[in-house]
């Protein structure tokens, strides 16, 4: 549509008075987080957008260095606070990888409802907040009333709606329950409803679809080079996914669709998130009618697992394993080993990189965020087109600050 | 994933007929969707806000709001000083003085002579209580907690028990009574701080 303007040359510095400069963000109602633009613009066209970050540093990273592998769960909570049970599920992948502790069938399945939770609810806020930058407010209500049921479920399972804190090295914080059964189903329920109308409102709109189509096009070349991941790869017409490409939890047991498209716009980002939440309610649904019953925990012979309350008030072995796994420095050892390992989350790969040096803690946590990655490739997208549609690519490609700078 | 997956689907852009793209059919679906939802809000009783301080929301039995320490069947605290809880916790938000339990209190060696938690600097991840081997700490269903000044928020034994005076009639105890054995016999494994 408006990819002439790419064609020209460079501006110079000469006639620099012909381009003036624009700040957007760090603090803008359309930005969602604390993440900085700065825009060249001649006229409205964007010549140049330079995405500036580390608005919202706080030293997450440096935190995984202090806080021991149980622990730690409280901070990666806080890394992609849209989903945060999927970064949970991605940190003790990571360290379940490093220890080797085998999980019980249940608690896989259990991970994987919570983690299609996560994306589920990772995508509403993505399309409904994209479509609510464009003018669409009523979608993005609908999506958000649907949020709320999610974190009535985190609520009924962890305790805590926000943060749920709930997997451990080798499990679980609680066991699931009927009523967290009950509410994970009356969430799917919902869904459909909430699906059907924000069909109704945006599929067919064609305000939301002037805006959205043909506008952000990121190639499938230019979607490998950057190492793209997640659907925005797959709206470009790459087929990755890890939870078909390196399976991993119980996803090789799920019958699910991978939705994909070709033509890499914005719509195409948008259409390829709604499809993957139907895909996400299918799996939940064969979750909850597979979930195994039996315990939730690893055994006590995995060493590493805390053992439930019982073991620890009745078994001489539970006691010491508390004790051990709680208190520094009692000689519990952990390999000196570096493993990396990532899983599919709602925007991409999300992947920790993780280095032991034997202790309980870990010497260096980096992660490999889906947003970092995809922010870099925002200027690219935005060049020679107008600034109302940086809100629109801004909302296809979901970058959350608080992972971007980690 | 290969390019002829079955499992692969691809999306494709809607097709927009002469009506949707003269926009009014389309408004009237948009009206007809709010429509729908006002309806249920006026008739049938589908609003999903809640009139707070009227209405309550009733947190789930597991919810991690305000600490309490628990009381034992003679009323003194359960807490032994052993110092798990300010080690598992990620927020350094506890802070406890042990002392040599008194003479009359034969079941144990130590005692909590201070045990301070700062409710601002917690981060409300239940990890204390998930650490305790006695289950003296406890986060109870209160959610609304509010203060005029930090130190009315850094909450001191004497606050926590009276937390547990508060909340032990609407929620017992999470895991019950302990065994005899586990909080009678072993204080040797239960001093190691």
């Amino acid at each position: 549509m408006a990819a002439n303007v790419l064609d020209e040359p460079e501006v110079e510095h000469e006639i620099q008075d012909a381009t003036w400069t624009l700040n957007f963000g760090p603090q803008h109602p359309a930005t969602h987080t604390t993440l900085r633009i700065v825009l060249e613009l001649d006229g409205e066209r964007i010549v140049k957008a330079t995405p500036d970050i580390g608005y919202l540093h706080s030293g997450f990273e440096k935190l995984g260095e202090h806080l021991n592998f149980n622990q730690y769960v409280t901070i990666v909570d806080r890394k992609n606070y849209i989903s945060p049970p999927m970064n949970e599920v991605a940190w003790h992948n990571a360290v379940e990888t490093l220890l080797g502790v085998e999980l019980t069938p249940r608690c896989k399945y259990i991970r994987v409802i919570i983690s299609e939770l996560a994306r589920i609810s990772d995508h509403l806020l993505c399309t409904g907040a994209a479509a609510l930058d464009l003018g669409a407010f009523t979608a993005f209500l609908f999506a958000f009333n649907l949020r709320e049921q999610i974190y009535d479920v985190y609520e009924e399972m962890s305790g805590y709606r926000f943060h749920p804190g709930y997997t451990r090295v080798g499990g679980l914080l609680y066991d699931f329950n009927d009523r967290v059964l009950d509410r994970v189903r009356g969430v799917v329920k919902s869904f459909q409803n909430v699906y059907a109308d924000m069909e109704k409102l945006l599929f067919k709109n064609r305000i939301f679809l002037d805006r959205l189509r043909g506008v952000g096009v990121l190639s499938r070349e230019e979607a490998i080079a950057h190492s793209c991941t997640g659907p925005i790869a797959r709206a470009s017409g790459v087929t990755y996914d890890l939870r078909k490409d390196k399976p991993y939890l119980v996803y090789p047991e799920l019958d699910f669709d991978v939705p994909y498209c070709t033509d890499g716009d914005c719509w195409a980002r948008f259409a390829v998130r709604m499809e993957e939440m139907r895909q996400s309610c299918r799996i939940i649904m064969q979750c909850i009618e597979k979930l195994p019953s039996g315990p939730f925990n690893a055994p006590i012979a995995e060493k590493f697992p805390i053992p439930d309350k019982a073991t620890t008030y009745n078994s001489m072995e539970g006691l010491i394993q508390h004790f051990e796994l709680i208190m520094p420095n009692r000689g519990l050892e952990t390999p000196h080993d570096e493993v990396y390992a990532a899983i599919e989350s709602p925007n991409g790969e999300l992947g920790y990189y993780l280095v032991s040096d034997g202790s309980q803690t870990a010497w260096r946590v980096r992660t490999r965020p889906p947003s970092f990655i995809h922010f870099s490739v925002f200027p690219l997208l935005i060049k020679g087109h107008l600034i109302a549609d940086i809100v629109a690519v801004l909302g296809s490609l979901s970058i959350i600050a608080a992972e971007l700078d980690r | 994933m290969r390019a002829d997956d079955p499992c692969l689907k691809q999306m494709k852009p809607p097709e927009l007929s002469l009506a949707d793209r003269f926009f009014l059919p389309q408004i009237a679906v948009g009206l007809g969707v709010t429509a729908r939802h006002i309806a249920g809000v006026m008739f049938r009783n589908k609003a999903i806000t809640v009139q707070y301080p009227d209405e309550k929301h009733v947190p789930s039995p597991v919810y991690r709001g305000v600490h309490r320490l628990n009381r034992d069947e003679k009323g003194r605290v359960k807490c032994v000083a052993c110092m798990l809880c300010a080690t598992a916790c990620p927020a350094h938000c506890i802070d406890i003085v042990g002392a040599t339990a008194p003479e009359t209190w034969p079941d144990r060696e130590k005692y909590p002579e201070s045990f301070v938690i700062d409710e601002l600097r917690c981060i409300y991840c239940g990890m204390c209580e998930e650490a305790c081997p006695v289950e003296a700490i406890e986060l109870t269903g209160l959610y609304d907690l509010t203060g005029l000044s930090r130190e009315q928020m850094i909450f001191d034994k004497a606050k926590l028990l009276s937390v547990f005076d508060a909340t032990s009639n609407q929620e017992p105890m999470k895991y019950g009574k302990p065994p005899e054995r586990a909080l009678g016999s072993p204080t040797t494994e239960l001093a190691p701080g």
